[in-house]
């Protein structure tokens, strides 16, 4: 009979090994499906897995989608590591986005400059802030769970976001389409490779990864905020503060999506319209869990994730298959990690029934 | 206010409720046993498009309403192994069944977003039907409206007056203790997370077959977060989930009222739509304010992984 036995300490192999074997089990789990429907899964595996990328501007548009994946998984995988779970990047990338926005609005038909670019950045972590501070001020308080109010912030921010591009915002000589005016080039991220989208954005990420790097290794914050992931009662013990991490976990999740928010924007999407989330938000919390709450893990686990988005957007025009097969290669990649985990602390075992 | 609209707001209101209440049950259930599940939207979007499809092929709504159940039993089997066969963790467990399940349930409804169902009729109980006011609200329902009073009730049986609640109450308070006494908890714990997911697919099938009727990428918009904060807004006592229920069927249908009437209001439609998420987090606030009132009555073990060491 099979059975699970203990590791005598925890396998740092298997922490390493369980991300892959998830990938693994994911791609066995697209072959399944894409047999399933009927397809070649050969060719179901080209048009998804090679064709994105196999040109330059397919690689640029991979770091493109990476961009606000890495930005919002970096700073949810601050959160993470204390136990803080901040589920509503999703609201906090719009409202961020929101607020860019309305710079880039206010700005509109003026002469431009720098500051308009600054500004909107800084309104977009802000946005994203103050909406992430909704949860952060309830928990502390009232210790409310910041899980479900994070997420219903998620549907409150999507619905204002619909107000403002079908009232405040829309583009006057927009035949009343839900959407703003486009915006004009002092409002839009220089682009980084001639011919492509890849704009300075990705840059912001780098930095950010490198800053999350920083502060979880290298700050007595961080510190502290990992032995409260690992031991609650160890870190009260010594006198951590459990809210001022409640607030760096949720504010720093906020402030990343935020900009996330606003490299949307002022990307590639150059307005501000309903749709102006493609579930990033969501998609950064695999990206966090699949990279172990790891900076580096985080690079290469949202090319993957960005890698599933434009292999969905393939299969749609190429294989007629819905774009919403990424959600579903995204769901089974955490499913089967989640699953594939419980390798780093216990080892299967051949073991004689006993009697 | 004349009593016309009164009676139809009351009947709208128990139709809202009426999926929060099985949904919240079977999650109450799962709950008692030591097992959060947070993916209730993805189980309730599987039955959404489960029981959509199966009705529109069959013609059979209660055909439809079995597929529903049956695939949120399934997810909710998925679940029930990452989380208690490999301990994986359960809150991210359950979020990644939700992100799964409404995206899966996206990928496979599409063919079906243009097809509408045949409204399927309601059951119309004599004499307290014609009650004034009440009756056609309470006594002239849609057939799953009586099946929420019913689990309500068997429920309610189950979990303080049979043995069979007595050990899943056990299980949920401690499952070291339950199996030191000869109890399995872990198969209890999969019998009752099950029994979550199938409810959650019973209201999802709800809202696609009787409610709206037709599928919709999105159509369960956060009732499935609803219903598990519903839980926790009720401390995990059946009648106030009942009550709770209600309670946020009336906002989403007197926000959709107001909408749809001619009065002269100035607000915009989409902050009368947001009225249900922010009424969830207020009963959140008020619940949660007292923490002797949530950690008195939350299952001791809930989310904690169990592994007997044998």
């Amino acid at each position: 009979m099979l059975r699970l036995e203990r590791r005598p300490e925890a396998s740092l192999a298997m922490s390493y090994a369980s991300p892959l074997i998830a990938v693994l089990l994911m791609l066995v789990g697209g072959l399944l499906l894409f047999t399933f429907l009927g397809k070649n899964p050969i060719e179901g595996f080209t048009v998804f897995f090679i064709n994105p990328i196999s040109d330059l501007y397919g690689l640029s548009e991979l770091l493109l989608k990476a961009t606000p994946l890495m930005l919002c998984a970096i700073g949810l995988a601050v959160g993470f590591r204390a136990n803080v779970w901040n589920i509503g990047a999703e609201g906090q990338l719009i409202v961020g986005a929101v607020c860019a926005s309305a710079i880039a609005l206010y700005f509109y038909g003026s002469e431009g400059g720098a500051h308009v670019l600054v500004l909107m950045v800084i309104a977009g972590g802000i946005g994203g802030m103050l909406w992430a501070a909704i949860p952060a001020l309830l928990k502390t308080v009232f210790n409310t769970n910041e899980i479900l109010v994070s997420l219903m912030l998620v549907y409150v921010a999507q619905l204002l976001v619909s107000w403002l591009v079908h009232g405040p915002m829309m583009d006057p000589d927009g035949f009343n389409f839900p959407q703003s005016r486009l915006f004009e080039d002092s409002a839009l991220l220089p682009i980084l490779v001639e011919g492509t989208r890849l704009n300075i954005a990705f840059m912001f990420a780098l930095g950010a990864l490198l800053v999350g790097y920083v502060f979880m290794f290298r700050s007595f914050a961080g510190f502290q905020m990992q032995v409260a992931g690992y031991a609650k009662d160890a870190a009260r013990y010594a006198g951590f503060s459990a809210k001022r991490m409640i607030w760096i976990g949720l504010m720093s999740g906020g402030a990343m999506a935020g900009i996330a928010g606003m490299s949307e924007v002022a990307g590639p999407m150059g307005q501000i319209t309903d749709h102006v989330s493609n579930n990033y938000g969501f998609a950064a919390i695999i990206v966090a869990f699949v990279a172990r709450l790891n900076p580096v893990g985080i690079f290469f686990a949202s090319l993957l994730m960005a890698l599933l988005y434009l292999g969905g957007e393939q299969a749609q025009q190429y294989l007629n298959l819905p774009s919403s097969i990424s959600n579903v290669f995204q769901g089974m990649l955490l499913m089967f990690l989640l699953g594939s985990d419980v390798f780093i602390n216990y080892r299967i075992r051949w073991k004689e029934a006993l009697a | 206010m004349d009593g016309s609209i009164v009676s139809s707001i009351l009947f709208a209101t128990v139709v809202a409720g009426t999926p929060l209440i099985i949904v919240a049950l079977g999650q109450l259930i799962a709950e008692k046993s030591g097992v959060l599940n947070l993916g209730a939207e993805g189980m309730m979007a599987m039955g959404a498009i489960a029981g959509f499809a199966v009705t529109l092929h069959s013609g059979n709504p209660w055909l439809g309403v079995l597929a529903g159940m049956a695939a949120g039993a399934a997810m909710s089997f998925i679940f029930a192994i990452v989380v208690l066969t490999l301990l994986g963790n359960q809150v991210a467990s359950g979020l990644a069944l939700s992100i799964l399940g409404v995206g899966l349930s996206a990928f496979i409804g599409k063919p079906y977003e243009s097809e509408i169902l045949p409204t399927v009729g309601a059951i119309r109980i004599p004499l307290l039907a014609d009650l004034p006011v009440i009756g056609a609200a309470l006594f002239n329902q849609q057939a799953l409206v009586y099946f929420s009073w019913l689990l309500f009730a068997g429920i309610v049986w189950f979990l303080y007056r049979s043995r069979p609640g007595l050990v899943l109450r056990a299980v949920g308070e401690s499952p070291t203790s339950a199996h030191s006494i000869g109890y399995h908890a872990i198969r209890i714990r999969y019998l009752a997370t099950i029994f979550g997911g199938a409810m959650a697919g019973i209201g999802g099938s709800f809202l696609s077959v009787f409610y709206t009727p037709l599928w919709v990428e999105g159509m369960v918009a956060g009732r499935g977060w609803i219903a598990i904060a519903l839980v926790v807004f009720a401390t995990w006592r059946p009648f106030r989930v009942l009550v709770g229920a209600y309670l946020f069927g009336g906002v989403m249908v007197v926000q959709l009222f107001v909408q749809g009437s001619d009065l002269d209001i100035s607000i915009p439609s989409q902050f009368l739509s947001a009225l249900p998420y922010l009424a969830t987090i207020i009963v959140l606030v008020i619940i949660s304010r007292d923490q002797n009132t949530v950690r008195l009555n939350a299952p001791v073990s809930l989310g904690q992984p169990f592994r007997p060491e044998a």
